[in-house]
């Protein structure tokens, strides 16, 4: 930007310097501001920018992984309780109660699958923006 | 000749072999199995060999599967999370060329019994868990209490957290096997419906067509269904090995 053409022999050449020197600061400030917010957005971009290209296959990827994680929830859940019933003599209620938490857990997954709440541990996957300001 | 559709998924020994009373003989699994592995690795030396610069045909559909798992992997996980490369690689094709190979008449389909498709399962799973606590410590177990609960509900939510991680080599496994399973006994229902159509005189050779094309359209059906699975698994891999490398953030 700022190229000092060699017949530039103006007597205010420090000053002309100092603000090239200045431009050249702004301008890897900026840069390093850009880079620094790319590098915050880029790991965002998740796994949908991958894999096979069509719409459809995409819609049946999720729907296989929604419906199984909905499931798999409330079989664990009936697994332990069904376990726990077993192992401690708690029957029925171990199984009622691990069940309709395998039930809630089933529910998380598929939301989390969804996209719609943050991934396990906090919100490292950004949840979508909140519609009324409100969690 | 076996007429119903379940008898494709038995394993019979093909050569006995017993070691000290463990029966580790050759079964019909175990030689697909080899097959399934003989194949990918005999497709990648053949197909990058010759190492051009402008890919061959063969050698770009490596490049792309290459390509494809390493970038899920890269943005699932980041650039730490490249140390399971290999891993995500090795599951990925394993699991869709022993998809694949299971298309091909009187070939057997390692995939749809639930013991194969929970190891690997299980594999994906251990991982996570030994990988998390060997770089986090207990550090790792802060994945299941998440952040800006109410004290009261800890317990509750982190009850439920567990019992969400898992159910995740359940539904892994059950995927995969589900798919597999229902695909290939519908297939042979329909090529079933063939035969069975086809005994019954001229009029039966007419109607035999349609199941006739059905099976033909299911076929097809199936060769998406694999390359399916093994995208959802390696994608789902890939997440849970998010977890592993940052759990908790």
């Amino acid at each position: 930007m700022s190229d000092r053409r060699p017949g530039d022999e103006t007597p205010k050449r420090p000053a002309s310097e100092a603000r090239g020197a200045a431009d050249d600061a702004a301008l890897r400030d900026r840069l390093g501001r850009l880079s620094r917010t790319l590098d915050e957005k880029a790991p965002v971009r998740g796994p949908e920018r991958v894999g096979p290209p069509t719409s459809d296959t995409k819609g049946w990827a999720q729907a296989m992984r929604l419906s199984s994680e909905f499931i798999a929830g409330i079989l664990v859940g009936g697994g332990i309780g069904w376990a726990a019933d077993w192992a401690f003599g708690w029957s029925p209620f171990g199984l009622i109660t691990f069940v309709m938490l395998g039930f809630a857990a089933g529910i998380l997954n598929v939301l989390r699958a969804m996209g719609e709440i943050s991934g396990p541990g906090g919100d490292r996957r950004s949840p979508p923006k909140d519609r009324d300001g409100k969690d | 000749m076996a007429n119903d559709p379940i008898h494709q998924f038995r394993i019979y020994p093909i050569v006995d072999i017993n070691v000290g009373g463990v029966d580790l003989s050759l079964t019909n699994a175990s030689l697909f199995m080899m097959l399934t592995v003989g194949t990918i690795a005999l497709f990648l030396m053949l197909s990058t060999g010759r190492r051009s610069v402008v890919p061959t045909r063969w050698q770009s559909i490596a490049e792309m599967s290459y390509e494809f798992v390493a970038g899920t992997l890269r943005s699932s996980a980041g650039t730490e999370g490249m140390k399971f490369f290999p891993f995500v690689f090795a599951l990925f094709m394993f699991v869709l060329v022993a998809n694949l190979l299971g298309l091909f008449p009187y070939f057997f389909t390692v995939t749809s019994h639930i013991i194969v498709t929970f190891a690997l399962a299980m594999a994906v799973i251990l991982t996570v868990v030994v990988g998390g606590f060997l770089r986090h410590g207990f550090g790792f177990l802060k994945l299941f209490v998440p952040q800006g609960v109410p004290g009261a509900l800890i317990p509750l939510v982190t009850a439920i957290e567990v019992i969400s991680f898992l159910s995740r080599p359940i539904s892994l496994s059950v995927r995969l096997f589900a798919n597999m399973l229902a695909g290939h006994i519908t297939l042979k229902v329909f090529a079933g419906l063939v035969v069975t159509l086809a005994g019954l005189g001229v009029g039966g050779w007419l109607g035999a067509v349609l199941p006739l094309g059905m099976t033909v359209a299911i076929t097809a059906l199936e060769v998406l269904v694999a390359f399916l699975q093994a995208y959802v698994f390696t994608v789902l891999t890939c997440m849970y090995l998010n977890d592993a490398v940052h759990p908790g953030h």
